[in-house]
């Protein structure tokens, strides 16, 4: 093999702290409270588009030239201390919300849980209802209840409910009752509200994009590893390396006669405007260039690297509006449940209520919500070490700013659906619905088509 | 169902650990930092581009009658480019010269070369190693399943076997992540392949009692004290009869789970899940209703009664298609490939045939290639055997590790590039050039690269490192753009070779990574 590539390797994020020596200006340094002006000597809109991916300070130094990259971003930038932020969390596979928020107080529930049933006193009650206990490795929910800082959703679901995951989860990604319908419904809050240059809006911390983020204009972004966020080739090196990128996105932003060429052009485009964005967040020399103001825990794979990155990127003000994540491991418990489901559900709410401290630390819990969902719940009656699918499900929108009052009532389990499931006694389209009104303020119904189901919304955030 | 949400693996973690520290080194001293000017192209704002997932091909809810018209077909030669298409939606890309060989010829006397090989496949070239030279321990060592497989991909002169495994395995989805056994997983590869042509029906009820699949779908849990729903839904939902047409209720779902009940295996500490047999005394043998037919019904009939529902011919080929096609069957084609299917005893040899000698699959519009798909056709290209197990935790980051497919849906193949993906297929085509991309600064002993090279010398040279592959008249335009204003027009004398080698390992980057090599 060819020896020594890595002296012509490309480091973007010491590319852009070159680029911003050379310009006098010091380095920029991505830490915690970054966003604030004070004692930078420059006004927030210059402050931001400096640190912002310092983008410009390379731009300028004519090392990368973003496509159309001004006002997407700029603007994006200068607005985004201000703005709402939504951080869905998916519970894939259809969490047990009987295990969740546990019926304990109901005799049905032991005889239809004989192996998988909570003991009463295992977890902490939940003070909105006597009946229910929080699953012991939910404790962190119950912290964040006890600060009101948890709006829960008891039984949230819909009519008819769809048992197949991937019906189910797409009605819910949609943000309707439409097999057909593409565009996932943070991603036409996007299309609506969004910029034309600014990928980083709609973010999904994964290998691949959250179909619920999917646009039809606006471009959104998935990044799996914010540290590692560069792009670099054997052999390849300056002052060749700074066309080439920008190659790379030219000629994403040539026609397209396919779905699949657009697709393909469409990804090489915003790959090479994210990579702006993101530089500032690229390692350098192994090392991070952020730092949590928390410890995070340190099981649970990617997911709390990925809180702890965006709490950072939010913090320093890159311009998000809704980001997706999934949580630590799949919740399709048909078998080993009692198992799978706390080391799953106990990395998560761990990584959770890091997040949340981390965000609070910040100073940046006002604007940020946390949703955590699921495609269904799972059916009550056990199967011996699992359970099977079921309807109605449990869902929670944390922060400082959620209402913390529960929205429905928790309807019990002496009266089950025609196929033995919980009733719901909530809509997530609702949920959805009050979201845009009430914390995005914006109008429910070009996004939600089915809104006019729901003539009174409920008060999810503090009024 | 089992979803994969997993930490990255421990080996890829290392790997770019290492690959981290390898890259922060620099260059500068020697030479000093120098900007030439480049031409600002003012894009007009980009024009609006969504990012929704392009949806597969979905069998209709009231299809038409299977009709015995023939299935269109392409009859004539075909072209170099419809030759190019072929190779990549029926095998892994074309080797040097391979598409070049096969326009011209009949297309029927192609494909029956694909669907209709004799004998075993002959694997050509060097044997697969891992990084230190080793044999790969696909039974054992992480990454080394995905490689193994990789390599036939790469090397097997039965190029539509191993797609045909590779369409299983997406059809079946399966993942190590449940199943926790490469050896098992790797059973059930070759189960796809020594079936990969033949009847469905048989394959069916091959996969339904296969240990991985009675691991993977909980079918071990599966007895009349508890029956578990989890194989019986998915397999009319996604295996058989497809969502949201009306063709099974939730009562089918219940009453199939009964008719699967009785298998289980034993578990020990030194051998884990082994011995996966049928136990009569666990299956529930009452009565039993699905479809509205009502019997003492097992495993076998729960088959049988998912291939002869009056909806499963037009899932089968639509899906199938889907796996080659963008655009969907016309109603007319709908018919006839689902006659072909049924009046040949399930044969999956006659639909694919049909369907591989469809204009549609030579005059549709583009498919994006799968990761896998990509990073072997690019080592097909070069000529490069597996000799790094690299591509395990590349193609991973890419969307796709083979063994680990997302859920039992398998992969989504209409949403593969994203701006995570195209970062990851930038790694791989890197990866790729590793061994043979010219080192702009060689040490003692290593060729210096040519001092004198012109701009279109050097695209051309470029283009024929990935064995000439066709590029839209637009994206040659932009890539020769490049080449020609990258450097300076005045090189000091030291920088003569290094640059132009910059220069190339670039474009070979460029081409590989760009927007038409993902599509095919």
């Amino acid at each position: 093999m060819t020896r020594s590539c890595s002296c012509n390797d490309f480091n973007r994020a010491q590319l852009l702290r070159r680029g911003a020596a050379v310009a006098g200006r010091g380095l920029p340094q991505i830490e915690p409270g970054m966003p604030l002006p004070a004692g930078t000597g420059l006004d927030r809109r210059t402050f931001l588009l400096r640190s912002t991916g310092a983008a410009l300070s390379v731009y300028g130094a004519s090392m990368l030239s973003p496509l159309h990259f001004e006002e997407g971003i700029a603007a994006a930038a200068a607005a985004a201390p201000e703005q709402p932020v939504i951080v869905s969390i998916f519970m894939e596979g259809g969490w047990d919300s009987l295990s969740v928020l546990a019926p304990v107080g109901e005799a049905k529930y032991h005889q239809l849980r004989p192996t998988l049933g909570l003991a009463e006193g295992s977890g902490q009650p939940f003070s909105e209802d006597s009946r229910l206990m929080w699953h012991p490795q939910a404790s962190g929910l119950a912290t964040l209840h006890a600060e009101k800082k948890v709006t829960v959703f008891p039984a949230v679901g819909y009519d008819p409910p769809d048992q197949s995951h991937f019906t189910s989860r797409h009605y819910w990604e949609v943000g309707e009752l439409n097999t057909q319908t593409r565009s996932g419904w943070m991603g036409r809050l996007i299309d609506a509200t969004g910029q034309s240059g600014n990928p980083l809006q709609g973010l999904s911390l994964d290998y691949s994009l959250a179909p619920a983020l999917a646009t039809t204009k606006m471009p959104v972004a998935a990044v799996s590893s914010p540290a590692d966020y560069s792009m670099w080739a054997y052999g390849l090196g300056e002052p060749v390396t700074a066309p080439a990128l920008r190659t790379f996105g030219e000629l994403g932003a040539l026609g397209a006669p396919s779905p699949a060429y657009a697709q393909a052009r469409g990804a090489s485009l915003d790959t090479s405007i994210v990579l702006n964005q993101m530089a500032a967040f690229v390692q350098a020399q192994g090392k991070s260039t952020y730092k949590p103001t928390v410890p995070y825990p340190a099981t649970g794979g990617e997911f709390p690297a990925r809180l702890a990155a965006l709490a950072a990127m939010l913090g320093a003000g890159l311009p998000i509006k809704c980001a997706s994540l999934s949580a630590v491991g799949g919740y399709d418990t048909h078998s080993d449940e009692q198992e799978t489901l706390s080391t799953n559900l106990g990395a998560t709410i761990e990584g959770v209520l890091a997040f949340q401290r981390d965000l609070e630390q910040r100073g940046l819990a006002d604007r940020v919500l946390i949703q955590l969902w699921s495609e269904f719940g799972r059916r009550p009656e056990e199967n011996g070490s699992g359970t099977d699918h079921g309807a109605a499900g449990v869902a929670f929108l944390i922060g400082t700013q959620a209402a913390g009052q529960m929205i429905g009532e928790f309807p019990g389990l002496s009266q089950l659906d025609e196929n033995d499931n919980l009733i719901n006694t909530s809509d997530f389209r609702a949920m959805y619905c009050a979201l845009l009104e009430q914390w995005f303020q914006t109008e429910a119904q070009p996004i939600i088509p089915e809104a006019t189901l729901f003539k009174e919304l409920p008060q999810l955030i503090k009024g | 169902m089992v979803h994969r949400r997993h930490a990255r693996p421990r080996k890829a973690r290392q790997q770019e650990q290492h690959r981290g520290k390898q890259h922060v080194k620099r260059h500068v001293k020697h030479h000093k930092r120098r900007h030439k000017h480049h031409k600002h192209v003012r894009h007009a704002a980009a024009k609006p581009r969504g990012t929704l997932a392009i949806p597969p091909p979905n069998a209709p809810a009231s299809p038409p009658a299977p009709s015995p018209a023939p299935v269109e077909s392409l009859g004539a030669p075909i072209s170099l480019a419809q030759a190019r298409r072929l190779c990549w939606r029926a095998g892994f890309g074309p080797t040097p010269g391979q598409a070049e060989a096969l326009a011209g010829q009949p297309l029927q006397r192609i494909v029956y070369g694909l669907t209709r090989p004799s004998g075993s496949a002959t694997l050509s070239g060097p044997a697969p190693v891992d990084d230190e030279g080793n044999p790969l321990a696909p039974a054992d060592a992480w990454g080394h399943d995905h490689c193994w497989w990789l390599d036939r991909m790469v090397r097997s002169d039965q190029q539509l076997i191993e797609r045909m495994t590779f369409i299983w395995h997406d059809w079946f989805a399966n993942s190590n992540e449940k199943v926790n056994s490469q050896q098992m997983m790797l059973d059930q590869n070759n189960l796809f392949r020594s079936m990969a042509l033949g009847s469905f029906h048989d394959l069916f009820r091959a996969v339904t009692v296969n240990p991985a699949m009675l691991v993977f779908l909980d079918g071990i849990y599966n007895d009349k004290y508890d029956p578990n729903e989890n194989y019986a839904r998915e397999m009319m939902e996604l295996f058989s009869l497809g969502a949201d047409r009306g063709a099974y209720t939730e009562d089918d779902v219940r009453e199939m789970a009964r008719a699967l009940t009785g298998w289980q295996a034993e578990w020990s500490e030194s051998s884990g899940l082994h011995n996966f047999h049928f136990d009569a005394s666990r299956h529930d043998t009452g009565t039993k209703t699905v479809f509205g037919q009502a019997g003492n019904w097992n495993w076998e009939d729960a088959v049988r009664l998912c291939v002869s529902h009056p909806l499963h011919a037009s899932f089968f080929v639509t899906k199938l298609w889907g796996y080659f096609i963008a655009s969907p069957p016309d109603a007319a084609t709908l018919a006839s490939l689902q006659n072909v299917y049924t009046s040949s005893g399930y044969s999956i040899r006659a639909v694919v045939e049909a369907i591989l000698q469809h204009p549609q699959l030579y005059d549709g519009p583009e498919l994006v290639k799968p990761p896998v798909v990509y990073n072997a056709g690019l080592l097909r290209a070069i000529g490069r055997p597996i000799d790094t197990t690299a591509w395990a935790w590349l193609s991973s980051g890419a969307g796709q590790q083979l063994f680990y497919p997302p859920n039992v849906s398998g992969w989504d193949f209409g949403a593969w590039l994203d701006t995570s993906s195209a970062k990851a297929r930038w790694e791989i085509a890197s990866y790729v050039t590793a061994k043979t991309y010219p080192n702009p600064w060689p040490g003692q002993g290593e060729p210096e690269y040519s001092a004198t090279e012109n701009s279109a010398e050097a695209l051309s040279s470029a283009l024929a490192y990935w064995a000439n592959p066709q590029l839209s008249s637009e994206s040659s335009q932009c890539l020769a753009a490049f080449a020609q204003t990258c450097l300076s027009e005045t090189l000091a004398p030291w920088q003569e070779s290094p640059f132009r080698a910059l220069r190339q390992n670039a474009l070979r980057m460029l081409i590989a990574t760009s927007p038409d090599m993902q599509v095919s």
